[in-house]
């Protein structure tokens, strides 16, 4: 079981690997899109990733509900 | 014969012989093969074992986030393009970008992405195929990739006739800038399929060379013992300008490009017509939109890709068209066939030519075939005083592309 903080630094992982986001500005209250501009087909690719590293399935109608990594963490903690 | 001229006013290349025009050029002045052998692990299997690779990889010019978005023909596009933008100091010019166009091809398309992401789907299945696959196998994503970097609005065209493709989107510039609809177009093209799937189907039809063993000696132009073309990869980027638009600027002119010819063969999809017929109408088209004659083309950058059929059918051509006094070279003899991207790479080596007044050479042409009773500069570069030059592409389908330049 994986904590919040390893889970945020695992996405921060990813967040570099596919849309080049510095891991030091990866922190839960920052938004994917205003905070770390990432955009929509990379989002995918964030899922995708997330969904490997943590086995976790993340289906589509609740990435929308992803709007911060905070969210994202939220929901991989509760579902892996 | 246009009212209009246009004018090259910048050139960009990344090639297995350098990655930018300048070491091309050095490179193919030297007479430098770009030719070696491929070292993938999946080569060991092909009845073909060598190919001409780029001698730059884009990782080291392009940074790699942006470069996992982009098919490798995407990307060696935007590096062509961009030191071709840079070259022509335009982007200081204020030029509006409704009067910036594109045509920019590929003979291929996005094969090595295509390929890549289908071994993905067969392997993890649909969910693991990457969100920018579609945006990197399109074969206008090259053209839509400059066009999007250097902020074009007059229209993005993406022309695609095998390996007649870069000299037909150089033709369709001039076409596009003679019309009215640019006063600059980015034009050129380019290729990435150095792939295990491209180089098998190309074996197959037997149409590349299987000198495993030399690889700088296997793209041999003219030469008796040639056994089919070599492949390779890279980009061509020219920036063409209206010329009264270059004058008012100021700008550094390379050539002039004098006129073009576009024919089609009729005859069959990927054999030469070995009489050459579409050949000579689309070089004689070309030099009549030039307003010139035959007698004035001093040297062809032919088409000869190293195939026992074509090198010689184009021969009879050019003799029909132009005469028996031009002096040729084939530069794939060191490039290597670039497919879609032949017709930038030799229209810049076309340029240059003029510019330096050097021919650069064919290499390997040790025994010329007996059939060849034209002027070749082999084996090293020659000076000459050219004022008018021809660069020649010819693609599967039966696509027949001449162009002509002049000294500026």
């Amino acid at each position: 079981m994986a904590t919040r903080t390893e889970i945020t630094s695992g996405l921060a992982e990813i967040l570099e690997e596919v849309a080049g986001v510095n891991p030091d500005d990866v922190a839960e209250e920052k938004s994917f899109t205003d905070d770390l501009d990432v955009d929509s087909l990379s989002m995918v690719e964030v899922v995708v990733a997330a969904e490997e590293k943590f086995g976790v399935k993340i289906p589509d109608n609740e990435v929308q509900n992803l709007k911060t990594v905070g969210d994202a963490v939220s929901y991989i903690e509760a579902n892996h | 014969m246009s009212t209009v001229d246009v004018v090259v006013t910048g050139l960009g290349a990344t090639t297995p012989l350098g990655g930018d025009v300048a070491s091309t050029w050095d490179a193919m002045l030297a007479g430098r093969s770009g030719v070696t052998p491929l070292t993938q692990e999946w080569a060991g299997q092909l009845p073909v074992r060598i190919a001409a690779q780029l001698a730059v990889e884009p990782i080291e010019v392009i940074e790699r986030v942006k470069l996992r978005r982009m098919d490798r023909a995407e990307a060696m596009a935007l590096i062509a393009a961009k030191e071709a933008w840079a070259d022509s100091g335009l982007a200081d010019s204020g030029l509006d970008p409704e009067r910036l166009a594109v045509s920019y091809g590929t003979g291929i398309g996005g094969a090595i992405t295509t390929l890549d992401q289908d071994d993905i789907l067969e392997k993890s299945g649909p969910r693991r195929v990457s969100p920018h696959t579609v945006p990197m196998l399109m074969p206008n994503g090259p053209a839509a990739y400059i066009g999007l970097e250097l902020g074009a609005r007059a229209g993005v065209r993406a022309m695609a006739s095998a390996c007649a493709t870069g000299a037909e989107a150089v033709a369709l510039g001039l076409d596009l800038i003679r019309a009215g609809r640019a006063d600059v177009v980015v034009a050129g093209s380019t290729e990435a399929v150095v792939h295990p799937l491209p180089l098998a189907g190309f074996a197959s039809m037997r149409a590349m060379s299987t000198r495993n063993d030399e690889p700088e000696k296997a793209s041999r132009p003219w030469d008796k013992n040639r056994d089919g073309f070599v492949l390779g990869e890279g980009a061509g980027a020219l920036i063409l300008e209206r010329a009264d638009h270059a004058a008012a600027r100021g700008a550094r002119i390379y050539a002039r490009l004098a006129g073009a010819g576009i024919t089609s063969d009729g005859y069959d999809i990927v054999q030469p017509d070995p009489e050459c017929r579409g050949g000579i109408r689309a070089m004689r088209m070309a030099i009549q939109d030039a307003g010139l004659t035959g007698a004035d083309i001093h040297h062809v950058n032919a088409h000869a890709t190293s195939t026992p059929v074509g090198d010689m059918g184009e021969i009879k051509g050019i003799k029909a068209s132009v005469g028996t006094h031009p002096i040729l070279t084939s530069t794939k003899s060191m490039s290597g066939h670039l497919l879609g991207a032949a017709g930038a790479l030799e229209s810049i080596a076309t340029i240059l030519a003029l510019r330096d007044g050097i021919i650069p050479p064919t290499i390997n042409l040790d025994e010329p075939d007996e059939r060849l009773d034209l002027e070749v500069a082999a084996h090293k570069a020659r000076s000459a005083d050219i004022r008018a030059a021809m660069n020649n592409s010819f693609g599967f389908g039966g696509h027949n592309v001449a162009l002509i330049f002049t000294k500026a």
